[in-house]
């Protein structure tokens, strides 16, 4: 059999049906798909896709079990690096990650690295997977997780893994941070996925504490002097959103994308009145930002029943920071791009609801200090978008809460946590940091990869620690 | 789970729980709010703290129920629980010794005026307290307030208790006698703190008011409770709930507050039908 220089499809629903329904779009391998595309995987020594994966999980093996039908061996072996895999093969840039290095994509497409890594925790949840509780020493040391995103999670589950007791601290009444509430239920199904894989780490034995505000409820040095905890990883995210600050925000009708998410993915708001939580989507609707986030948006607005949805994003497509897969999803869906274009000002009528988005049309000039090209204002190109609901995605900053109230913590310029980018050490004894909250707005796989060097690290600080 | 140790109707409509909550009760300062989840299906609600005991570890909640979720919030009884429950939120009210201070609590507001009216009368001020209500049979707190305050001053809309006036008459009246005073603080509907606003500007006398916008999360993640404070985008959640009333943007406060009215009226008839036995907009 010669080698197929193209991936094998994944079956997925049907873009003018999926534009209705908040079911996931991507249905994901049968065991025939996956055995086919796990033969395409050339086992190369040197695995060049190792490189790219932030957690370095052992692709070439975890494939081979998959060829051979051993799916119970390629889950050990993927979570011997990764706790949560099912999310990991879904939501990962893996265009730009594991996927990139693979050998085949110098004379084809890459072998499709993240679909089988879902197709194998799919098979094994599905399954019932048989997870044996850890035992712990009787003088086992204590760490506090603050937060229960990917960062957090990735963390916990390391260090429940050595031996060491973990409690994560969540702040929302659900853990699980920004696959909880950011990333909509038809790219990552909450129940299904999201809750059962930390229902895993739950079996492992670590403690997972909602409605727990540490800052308020607890402070870190509390956790350290009073709780009796002898290390502390904060894992607190960016979720601070970003507004224009521009005439006319305060409208009824405009949202971050953080609340509009949120309303949506976490209280369930597209059930409502069955879910409690009210969601206000118009006709039209324009979301401001050309990342993720703002696709998640757009595409959410579409389900809930817009009639015309634009994103709105003052650079070309070609600088758009979203996953190509999701623009193509959106586009599919019938996402207009009004691309070269910057909000001015919300227009409003006396009710104090969005009537349009002023507009300029704009040009790309020379790059800037980030490499990418500026975009300028084309002189008396105004114009206004007419819309009901604005949906602003331009971006978090790190919330300042845990920061502001623990003692000889430094932070930067823009109040992200200062850390060693290898060890996650902060410069207070004892306090680790890793994710969103160190390097900005990232992605869930960077975050759990900062999330697994901080555990080793950890493991290396406690040790010491115990043999003083 | 948070249980209900005590249930007690403080006026139509308004309930007072007493809940078991150590580790809020333990950190709750005057000012501060708690956001709290009925059910599974449940909407995030914020309330203020209106009372806590940190011995018996218990916080005081009153609420009125005035759409689906405080109604269903009023049909829980003393031993059942509520499902979420995060706090204490917000930053506390700014508590010194300072001279006289007037606290002035409408409706359902003066519940969260009076923990910081004790703060202020503990911290040793003078402290004046206004009062009001529409009606004497909706005035709550009246024996607590006058526990309190040095003087306590109540009004009705309709006369059947005390004045017949609104809260900002007898607050002119002080602002225009011989007393200085230091701080005026605010609680109850926005337009009752638009106007005690407008009232105290004149005499320069420090206003603070206590926001109540539309929350979610209550931890400064979505924007969702953001108000206009001096011409800057302030969140409630977090930079507040106290502000200074004569920087507050109040007309888009109100016009914010009402974004989700047919919602709420939707909501409302869904919880009313799963009331009258089984919920009839959606097949299980």
């Amino acid at each position: 059999m010669s080698l197929s220089l193209k991936r094998h499809p994944m079956p997925e629903q049907d873009p003018k049906v999926r534009a209705k329904n908040f079911a996931e779009v991507t249905l994901g391998y049968t065991e025939e798909l996956a055995q086919s595309e796990a033969e395409r995987c050339l086992q190369c020594k040197t695995a060049p896709c190792r490189k790219g994966c932030p957690v370095e999980i052992d692709i070439p093996a975890f494939i081979k079990h998959i060829k051979e039908g051993n799916m119970d061996a390629s889950i050990a072996k993927i979570k011997e690096a990764n706790g949560l895999p099912a999310v990991c093969g879904r939501v990962c840039p893996q265009e730009e990650q594991c996927e990139k290095y693979c050998v085949l994509a110098k004379k084809g497409e890459s072998v499709a690295i993240g679909r089988l890594e879902r197709y194998v925790a799919d098979y094994v949840r599905g399954k019932g997977e048989a997870i044996a509780s850890l035992e712990y020493a009787t003088d086992a040391q204590k760490v506090a997780i603050i937060g229960s995103g990917p960062a957090g999670l990735s963390a916990a589950g390391d260090l429940a893994k050595m031996g060491y007791k973990v409690t994560v601290f969540e702040a929302l009444h659900l853990p699980g941070g920004v696959l909880m509430y950011g990333i909509p239920e038809f790219r990552l199904p909450k129940d299904e996925v999201v809750q059962a894989e930390i229902n895993n780490l739950r079996k492992l034995g670590v403690e997972v504490v909602v409605n727990a505000v540490i800052g308020s409820t607890f402070t870190v040095d509390e956790l350290l002097e009073e709780e009796g905890f002898d290390a502390v990883f904060i894992g607190t995210g960016a979720g601070l959103p970003y507004f224009m600050d521009v005439p006319g925000e305060n409208l009824n009708g405009v949202y971050s994308a953080n609340e509009f998410l949120t309303r949506c993915n976490l209280m369930k708001a597209y059930r409502f009145p069955q879910s409690g939580t009210p969601i206000h989507v118009g006709k039209r609707v324009a979301v401001v930002g050309g990342g993720n986030v703002a696709m998640d948006g757009a595409r959410t607005a579409l389900r809930l029943g817009a009639e015309h949805v634009s994103i709105v994003y003052r650079r070309s497509e070609k600088e758009l920071p979203a996953r190509l897969e999701e623009i193509h999803h959106a586009k599919e869906e019938g996402i207009d791009f009004q691309l070269l274009t910057a909000p001015t000002a919300v227009l409003g009528n006396k009710e104090g609801w969005v009537t349009g988005l002023q507009c300029v049309r704009m040009e790309l000039g020379e790059p800037d200090a980030s490499g990418r090209r500026r975009p300028i204002e084309v002189p008396n190109s105004e114009f206004v978008l007419d819309v009901d609901t604005i949906i602003i995605a331009i971006g978090q900053g790190p919330n300042p809460l845990v920061q502001s109230t623990t003692k000889g913590l430094e932070t930067n310029r823009k109040g992200n946590i200062n850390a060693d980018a290898e060890t996650g050490a902060t410069s207070k004894p004892g306090v680790f940091a890793g994710g969103d909250i160190v390097t900005g707005a990232a992605t869930v796989i960077l975050a759990m990869g900062a999330g697994k060097k901080a555990a080793v690290a950890i493991d290396k600080y406690l040790q010491e620690k115990k043999n003083k | 789970m948070y249980k209900i140790l005590v249930k007690q109707q403080l006026a139509p409509s308004v309930q007072l729980f007493e809940v078991q909550a150590p580790l809020i009760a333990k950190k709750a300062k005057p000012g501060q709010f708690v956001i709290l989840r009925v059910n599974e299906e449940g909407e995030r609600i914020p309330l203020t703290i209106a009372d806590f005991n940190r011995e018996k570890g218990t916080i005081t909640l009153i609420f009125q129920e005035v759409g689906a979720s405080t109604v269903e919030l009023g049909l829980l009884n003393e031993g059942e629980f509520l499902l979420d429950l995060v706090g204490p939120l917000g930053k506390a009210t700014h508590i010194e010794k300072m001279g006289t201070v007037v606290c002035v609590g409408g409706g359902i507001g003066i519940a969260p005026v009076y923990p910081i009216a004790r703060g202020m009368k503990e911290a040793g001020n003078e402290v004046i307290s206004i009062i009001g209500a529409r009606s004497e049979d909706i005035l709550i707190y009246e024996e607590e307030m006058a526990a309190v305050s040095d003087e306590l001053i109540i009004t009705t809309d309709d006369g059947s208790k005390g004045r017949k006036a609104l809260v900002t008459q007898p607050l002119k009246e002080l602002l225009d006698s011989d007393k200085t005073i230091s701080l005026v603080v605010a609680i109850g509907p926005v337009i009752m703190m638009k106007f005690v606003a407008e009232t105290t500007r004149p005499y320069g006398v420090p206003t603070v008011v206590s926001l109540n916008p539309i929350m979610v999360d209550g931890t400064g993640m979505c924007g969702g409770c953001r108000v206009s404070v001096g011409q800057e985008n302030k969140f409630a959640c977090v930079d507040g709930p106290e502000f200074d009333a004569h920087k507050v943007d109040f007309e888009s406060l109100m016009a914010r507050q009402r974004m989700y009215k047919p919602h709420e009226k939707q909501h409302s008839e869904h919880i009313n039908g799963k009331k009258e036995g089984g919920c009839k907009c959606h097949s299980h």
